[in-house]
């Protein structure tokens, strides 16, 4: 583990070497705020919780993880990078794990600066406060799942934009699979299983069980294979497409 | 040592390196020449174990680049093409990470990072970010990060392309001076490179390996070996004297004097004093004289091209 590690210092380092960490955070920030106080209408419902805030989480990773992604394996290979990092004695599954470690923790971090909203609640009233700590982890993990899909689409491609649009266009699948606009297509014609299986796929149910605060192991496993698939697919289409 | 058996690689429809045989020695600097788009890199890459060989095998002291790819790459320092480096690291932070990578730590690692800085001169970088550094600097912070662990196998992909004649002299000076047991690689179209640093050079065309010697005997293969190059200041009939002298296979006129002349001796034959004697008896005012080696480009281009026109014909 001492090669992932150091790897995953190297990755979250330079985020924060670039512009890229601080204009995220206080974007991310700044979305977080306008979403749960304006269009979430936290005042306006006077309860205290925090599913105005978490709601809308889905939707803002859907364009704001993508963009953390995309340079993960695509700026390693227009910078050629890549083969300076595949000569070094590692193994490709570590490099892999170790920068998407690096972007997982990145966004861990710009959840946890969310805290203040998290004292307003408390200071306004009483919320269960379990439930929002398992929202929180119900998110990061989802975060996870996202970048991990944005880990394999960056594989794909040198191109940052193309592996942006691509992660958003998988990203968005993934997300909408279990409501009525895919449901519906599928109804007419498909067997109850395949129904249950694409509802079952998305990341919204997922996402939505665990910010009730039911952890059931099912969703929390349900991320973390996700996150174990994607991950093992972008080491597979690395490997595939060295020489381009 | 490294043994290279029947190496071959294919992309998708193109074979960049064809069925490739060679083994390299502890001591020997071997210059790997080649036109561009010859599969020099693509061979070098398939050694450094990034890209997987289609057929055949590669083993660096005894461990093979595919089956035990992690020993092997423990013991290659590689520069690959076009010196690539994150570019958002300083200098330190850069040559740390390799050395952490590497397996050095605390006080090791800050010697080896001391060494290869003094090695290279890179004092006057070290705190800067690499995206900012000139192109020279970036090519030796490369080498530099390719020799920290002082490895046993150093590939080095154009070292010294876009570094001004003084950077060149003193890259040149540190591969020469790299203790002898080790193995180097050097990739360059500069040939006179070969002649400054190599003991061995192997030249490849179109994916195959078309000569392989030490330099001084490829300079024998050229037409111009043991050639004689004068400059007379006489005007009559030089030329002709020259051309009737029996050792003379041909006589080349210098595109830039009428005055200078290169005797192409026949197979075998030696004409240097045949010329002197001429000298001597016509009495001729000599302004240079001197007797060629062989030319290192005249044998690339005559092995390399062969290979195209033989391809063209087939």
């Amino acid at each position: 583990m001492g090669k992932v590690g150091i790897i995953f210092r190297r990755e979250l380092g330079s985020y924060f070497a670039t512009p890229l960490a601080y204009i995220f955070i206080v974007i991310f920030l700044l979305l977080t705020s306008v979403f749960t106080f304006y269009i979430g209408g936290f005042y306006e419902r006077r309860q205290a919780d925090l599913l105005p805030f978490f709601d809308f989480h889905p939707w803002l990773y859907l364009f704001l993880i993508p963009a953390i992604a995309m340079r993960l394996w695509a700026e390693e290979r227009k910078s050629g990078t890549l083969e300076l990092l595949l000569t070094l004695p590692i193994t490709l599954r570590d490099a892999v794990l170790a920068k998407f470690l690096a972007a997982w923790a990145f966004t861990g971090i710009a959840l946890a600066l969310t805290f203040p909203i998290w004292i307003t609640v408390n200071v306004l009233g009483n919320p269960d406060n379990g439930v929002i700590i398992a929202s929180y982890l119900g998110s990061w993990l989802m975060a996870g799942a996202f970048l991990s899909i944005g880990s394999c689409m960056s594989a794909l491609t040198s191109n940052q934009v193309i592996a942006f649009i691509l992660t958003v266009v998988v990203c968005f699948i993934f997300v909408v699979a279990g409501s009525a606009l895919v449901l519906d297509f599928f109804q007419s014609w498909a067997p109850t299983m395949l129904l249950d299986t694409v509802a079952s796929l998305s990341f919204l149910t997922h996402f939505t069980a665990i910010s009730k605060g039911v952890l059931d192991l099912r969703d929390l496993l349900y991320f973390l294979i996700m996150i174990g698939a994607w991950l093992f697919a972008t080491a597979v289409i690395i490997d595939m497409k060295k020489a381009d | 040592m490294i043994k290279i058996e029947h190496l071959s690689k294919n992309f998708d429809y193109f074979e960049a390196v064809k069925d490739i045989s060679f083994s390299v020695s502890p001591g020997e600097v071997l210059g790997f020449l080649g036109p561009n788009g010859a599969g020099k890199s693509t061979t070098m890459k398939m050694i450094c174990g990034f890209l997987t060989p289609s057929k055949g095998a590669i083993s660096v002291f005894e461990h093979d680049v595919v089956k035990d790819p992690l020993a092997a790459k423990q013991l290659i320092g590689y520069l690959p093409e076009g010196a690539p480096a994150y570019a958002d690291m300083t200098t330190l932070q850069y040559l740390r990470f390799i050395g952490e990578i590497r397996g050095f730590k605390s006080v090791e690692l800050q010697q080896r990072i001391d060494k290869v800085v003094e090695d290279l001169a890179l004092h006057s970088v070290i705190t800067r970010r690499i995206e900012n550094l000139s192109k020279g600097f970036k090519r030796r912070v490369g080498i530099a990060q390719a020799i920290l662990h002082d490895p046993k196998v150093l590939i080095l992909d154009e070292p010294t392309d876009g570094l001004d004649p003084n950077q060149k002299h003193q890259v040149r000076n540190l591969i020469r001076n790299l203790s002898k047991d080790k193995i180097v690689i050097i990739s360059t179209h500069i040939l006179e490179e070969v002649s400054a640093v190599c003991n061995r050079a192997i030249i490849i065309a179109k994916g195959e390996l078309v000569a392989d010697g030490k330099p001084a005997e490829l300079e024998a293969r050229s037409r111009y070996h043991h050639a004689v190059t004068l400059q007379v200041d006489t005007a009559n009939n030089v030329l002709d004297d020259l051309t009737a002298l029996d050792a003379v296979a041909e006589v080349e006129v210098s595109p830039e004097s009428t005055k200078r002349f290169t005797l192409i001796p026949k197979s075998g034959a030696e004409v240097f004093s045949g010329v002197n004697k001429l000298i001597q008896d016509k009495g001729w005012v000599v302004e240079q004289l001197f007797v060629e080696r062989g030319r290192l480009d005249d044998v690339f281009r005559n092995v390399t091209m062969k290979e195209s026109q033989a391809e063209e014909v087939a």
